[in-house]
């Protein structure tokens, strides 16, 4: 074990797993996590906290996951590039690690173009591979970038993320795998729409023996709107969702459910994909869907995992 | 080349207000090359100047002058006998010029006409591109001689984000992605597999980032 934390040992077990996506707000309100941290708890192993998504301010992704830990939740803390330089980084997860945060996600970010500060000057000190490898440095060679000593370690189940829905597209299996070698555990996709490029992509990963090495979920999440699938299709560079999907939505007499049912279907796809350890709920500000999905899908129950201590020296036996 | 913008005429007027007598003074390399401020643009913004102060009810008086080079002494001394009745003195060079002026002038007033934008390559004519960000230790050998630190938006050095589609940035499509460009060339010199390799962290010590850079070759100081 690694880190110990719940994703890990659900993958470890062998588990299919279930982790699903909790938006920080752009306020300081604290009750919108606990909200959705309790429509949460029970059904997925644990929740990625997203850290200022698309460069928009929102509360910090370390101060919302501690929220989610007080409801039994297991927090991915997402930590992008783009904020931070290696300083403000490492003391970031020693202080994460602290208050008891056991998975990072480590991203690029965002650009801040696409945000509410397009103003911004960036950091990109490190790109999300180097973060990889630092935290993982941290973790099992007890160092700091710098090569100096950390006496506790923070031992983190380390998260990559992965867009086989971006260019070059015969470069994502092998960034995949730098991923890997630089030492990451698991890795979160970008949101699988177009199904068979997906297939393609993990076809490569398990020609080059990449599933192997590292837990692979991919992104699923339900659409609300056929407006929304229209924004979804044009707007967003590296997210692909093919017209056929648009279409079914712009149809739909009622888009939330054809939302919800275009999701099942693409999770029972992508469950079929040798290589695939779990999926990945990305209901984007629509966190109330994740149980309706998770229980049609089969999901439920979510594994418990009971820990196991280390085994300790046994106690004296009393005299007869 | 460096190349520089001339700020907006508006700007411009602001930064020289209360100054009656004027020194405009181009440049003769990097900005004549990029039409921002030699001597033919010294000439149109002066004028410009002058009937913008009289539309205004007042005086400008302006002298134009363009020299080789604004950082170096040995032309920058050439403006020492326009300087003493001037007021003060707009720079058309790039932000070097600028302060290579104010340095050789220490009592004068400089000011800045032109926005510095970076070291580019002229890509054709009327378009130039940033190619260097002088980051103090150059990695072209490892990426087949294209810049990731200044032609990916976010300097990754790992490969192209979750954003690069059909060639452009996820930050506008007007601009190349930097790593699908590098991708290509090491594709087209057969060294993709060096893209395999995981890059370490950079040392940003030599940029920026480890305070103002200098040279100094003790061989070649008199
Ligand atoms: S690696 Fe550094 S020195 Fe070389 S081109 Fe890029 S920014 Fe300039
Ligand atoms: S799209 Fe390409 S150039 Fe733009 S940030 Fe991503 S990798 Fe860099």
């Amino acid at each position: 074990m690694k880190a110990g934390s719940n994703l890990e040992r659900v993958l470890e077990a062998g588990h299919f797993a279930v982790t699903a996506e909790l938006g920080p707000p752009k306020s300081a309100d604290a009750k919108v996590i606990h909200d959705k941290a309790e429509t949460l708890k029970g059904n997925c192993d644990a929740v990625n906290i997203t850290d200022n998504q698309t460069a928009m301010v929102r509360m910090s992704s370390i101060a919302a996951g501690t929220i989610a830990l007080q409801h039994g939740l297991d927090p991915v803390i997402q930590m992008t590039c783009r904020d931070r330089n290696r300083i403000c980084m490492q003391s970031d997860l020693l202080g994460a690690y602290a208050l008891g945060v056991r998975n990072v996600l480590c991203l690029s970010g965002d650009h801040q173009r696409f945000g509410n500060h397009p103003q911004a000057k960036n950091v990109y000190d490190v790109d999300s591979m180097q973060l990889i490898r630092m935290v993982k440095n941290m973790r099992d060679e007890k160092k700091f970038q710098c090569g100096e000593a950390i006496k506790v370690e923070p031992r983190f189940f380390i998260g990559a993320a992965a867009n086989p829905f971006a260019d070059p597209f015969e470069f994502r299996p092998i960034r995949l795998g730098k991923k890997v070698a630089a030492g990451a555990d698991f890795a979160q996709t970008q949101l699988v729409y177009n199904v068979e490029k997906f297939i393609n992509f993990m076809e490569i990963v398990r020609k080059m023996g990449i599933h192997e090495k590292i837990y692979i979920l991919p992104g699923v999440g339900p659409i609300k709107s056929g407006k929304a699938a229209e924004m979804m299709a044009t707007t967003v560079p590296g997210l692909e969702v093919p017209d056929e999907i648009v279409q079914r939505m712009k149809k739909a007499e009622d888009p939330k459910a054809e939302g919800i049912s275009i999701c099942l279907e693409i999770i029972d796809r992508v469950r079929q994909i040798p290589g695939v350890a779990g999926i990945h709920i990305m209901a984007i500000e629509w966190e109330k869907a994740v149980p309706d999905i998770v229980q049609r899908a089969g999901l439920l129950p979510r594994p418990v995992i009971e820990v196991v201590e280390e085994p300790q020296e046994p106690p004296a036996q009393k005299p007869a | 080349m460096i190349i520089a913008e001339q700020k907006t005429l508006e700007e411009i007027k602001q930064i020289v207000a209360g100054y009656n007598k004027l020194l405009v003074v181009g440049c003769g390399t990097c900005v004549t090359v990029c039409f921002a401020g030699g001597e033919k643009e010294v000439g149109i913004l002066a004028s410009e100047l002058r009937m913008a102060r009289q539309m205004d009810g007042q005086q400008l008086e302006t002298v134009e002058r363009t020299i080789q080079r604004q950082c170096e002494w040995e032309f920058v001394d050439q403006l020492k006998d326009a300087i003493e009745d001037c007021d003060a003195i707009l720079s058309m060079g790039c932000g070097v010029g600028v302060q290579g002026l104010a340095e050789r002038f220490p009592t004068k007033v400089v000011l800045p006409a032109l926005n510095t934008k970076g070291m580019a390559l002229t890509v054709q004519e009327g378009l130039w591109a940033e190619r260097c960000a002088g980051c103090g230790n150059c990695v072209l050998d490892k990426f087949g001689g294209v810049c990731p630190i200044a032609r990916c938006s976010k300097s990754l050095q790992n490969g192209p984000c979750g954003g690069s589609v059909n060639g452009k940035c996820e930050i506008d499509p007007e601009i190349d992605c930097g790593w699908q460009l590098v991708y290509d060339r090491m594709k087209a010199i057969n060294m993709l597999d060096k893209l395999y390799e995981v890059q370490e962290i950079k040392d940003w010590s030599t940029a920026r980032d480890g305070g103002p850079r200098r040279i100094n070759r003790e061989d070649l100081r008199l």
